[in-house]
């Protein structure tokens, strides 16, 4: 298609020297000459992710101590299936029955999952972290090929922001989970302790980041052609910029704020702590 | 304050070359330019570089620093430690000619495959009105200085030749996304599809938004986030969304 473009067909009986070695480049033996710890950022991220892959799919399976009333994990909630337990005034919806014998937080997990792993920032982590495509700026990756997400399954990247529609519902449901906070066990108002404050910091970081994505700045004002005719989107679509411009930190202080809220439920439901009141 | 550097410069053509070693005087407030200008002018008078404003504004001594792809004249030599041997070469994407030397014309037939802008039927010359609002989006790709540092660093192309084909890169992903964006650009009306030519014709897919273009560019443009990301997300309107695509049959509306 391309005037000059077209690539160098390789003489027979030779296979033709790749990426930087390709037989037109200058010739330099090393694959890279970076000096500076180049390795550093992308083995500091998978092992980020991989820490809070392990934790979650600990908890994930384990099914029991997830709820303290008034405080649900933001893992188990909402509940879908029959066998969660009994969550006063809580998101305990039972939708899928009783036949789900697994943990409930299986069916739930799936759509915040889904959402962090075709997140445009989760991406580049860990195709930079995990599948070394590229490890670092101008550092070769060790693949012979490379298609991208032109195909499957990577091509399904793109629905991320129907996963987007699903996180502002999960959200939704955190945020009411968060209030319930505010009740003591017995249901009662006008309750607040420390596990409060620590769902509320969760949820305050979960709609940071949510709201930062890209799809969502898409979809509130970047698909538009002419910002003048839309003032009010026009607005959103600035702050929703503004987030989006901290995404990556966003998207690593909500990871660590939901994980530290999982914990905390779970070291209160199992005992190990008393939930500090403040009124 | 002055000192005597050690630096490696490539030396070579097509057919083969290496590092060379030099040594040469550096004096505070100098950029790596400075100095391959004083091998010129001392012990190399043949090296083969390409320069032109010195101000980072004309896009020509684009290199690689340590391995790291930058300009040589915005390159600073007080971020290198005295001791330091700097190594420069040239841009390891392209064909090389001669020494710092490279052949960027795939940049340029890339350059020629984007539908250029269309004017709007009903408009003629002078009488184009914008909104600032409307424009900000687009004048942040026009800082482009075309120093293809973006180009040489992804590694679609960087690492795969055969890549070259079907992906633009992206300073011309970006160049697609500016005209897409822009308030008056009538492409559509002219039978110009804008998106369906990023994913078909310029290889959009082929982008893992891993950043590197916006990480080596030296006008600081935030090509991933504000360019290709946009873009893709317009490719999704155009060919993923079923609910976006219902909507557009049923209010036959336009962004």
């Amino acid at each position: 298609m391309a005037t000059g473009t077209d690539p160098e067909t390789a003489a027979a009986g030779h296979a033709p020297a790749r990426g930087v070695h390709h037989s037109t480049r200058a010739a330099i033996p090393a694959p890279h000459l970076r000096a500076d710890r180049w390795w550093l950022s992308p083995a500091v991220t998978a092992a980020g992710l991989l820490a809070f892959v392990v934790y979650s799919t600990w908890r994930a399976f384990a099914g029991a101590d997830y709820y303290a009333a008034p405080y649900v994990s933001p893992f188990y909630s909402p509940c879908l299936a029959d066998n969660c337990v009994e969550m006063k005034g809580g998101a305990d919806w039972g939708l899928v029955g009783s036949w789900w014998g697994l943990s409930p937080a299986l069916l739930v997990l799936i759509f915040p999952l889904g959402f962090r792993l075709t997140c445009y920032y989760y991406r580049k982590a860990y195709y930079r972290g995990f599948w070394a495509s590229p490890p670092a700026c101008a550092v070769p990756e060790p693949h012979k090929k490379y298609s991208g997400e032109t195909r499957f399954p990577l091509i399904l990247q793109n629905v991320h922001r129907y996963f987007f529609y699903f996180a502002v519902l999960v959200a939704g449901i955190l945020t009411y989970d968060a209030v319930l906070g505010f009740r003591d066990a017995d249901g009662a108002w006008g309750h607040m302790g420390l596990g409060t404050l620590v769902l509320l910091a969760n949820i305050a970081l979960i709609w940071a980041y949510t709201l930062s994505c890209h799809s969502c700045r898409h979809i509130v004002g970047g698909r538009l052609r002419n910002f003048s005719k839309h003032p009010v989107r026009y607005r959103m679509w600035g702050w929703v910029s503004a987030l989006n411009a901290r995404h990556m930190q966003l998207a690593w202080a909500s990871l660590v704020s939901v994980a530290v809220a999982d914990f905390y439920v779970y070291l209160v439901a199992s005992g190990a702590f008393s939930d500090p009141r403040f009124f | 304050m002055s000192y005597q550097a050690r630096f490696k410069v490539w030396r070579g053509d097509a057919d083969g070359g290496g590092l060379a070693d030099f040594e040469v005087t550096v004096n505070e407030g100098e950029v790596v330019l400075d100095v391959v200008h004083r091998l010129q002018a001392t012990a190399a008078p043949d090296l083969a570089v390409r320069w032109n404003c010195k101000a980072g504004k004309c896009g020509s001594c684009s290199a690689e620093i340590n391995g790291r792809p930058r300009l040589l004249c915005m390159t600073r030599m007080s971020v290198f430690d005295p001791a330091e041997t700097v190594t420069i070469t040239p841009l390891r994407a392209f064909p090389v000619l001669r020494d710092l030397v490279t052949d960027v014309s795939y940049n340029y037939a890339k350059a020629r495959e984007v539908p250029s802008f269309v004017p709007p039927a009903e408009l003629g010359p002078g009488q184009y009105r914008m909104k600032q609002e409307d424009v900000n989006r687009v004048q942040e790709f026009r800082k482009c200085i075309e120093c293809f540092l973006c180009q040489n660093t992804c590694h679609v192309v960087r690492d795969h030749e055969e890549n070259k084909q079907a992906f633009a890169g992206p300073r011309f992903l970006m160049r697609v996304a500016e005209l897409d964006m822009h308030p008056l650009d009538a492409a559509a009306e002219a039978g110009v599809d804008r998106r369906r030519g990023a994913r078909e014709e310029h290889g959009l897919g082929y982008c893992n938004i891993t950043k590197c273009c916006t990480e080596v560019c030296p006008e600081h443009i935030k090509i991933t986030d504000n360019a290709l990301i946009p873009l893709k997300e317009r490719v999704v309107d155009r060919s993923y969304d079923p609910l976006v695509w219902l909507g557009s049959k049923i209010r036959r509306r336009k962004a």
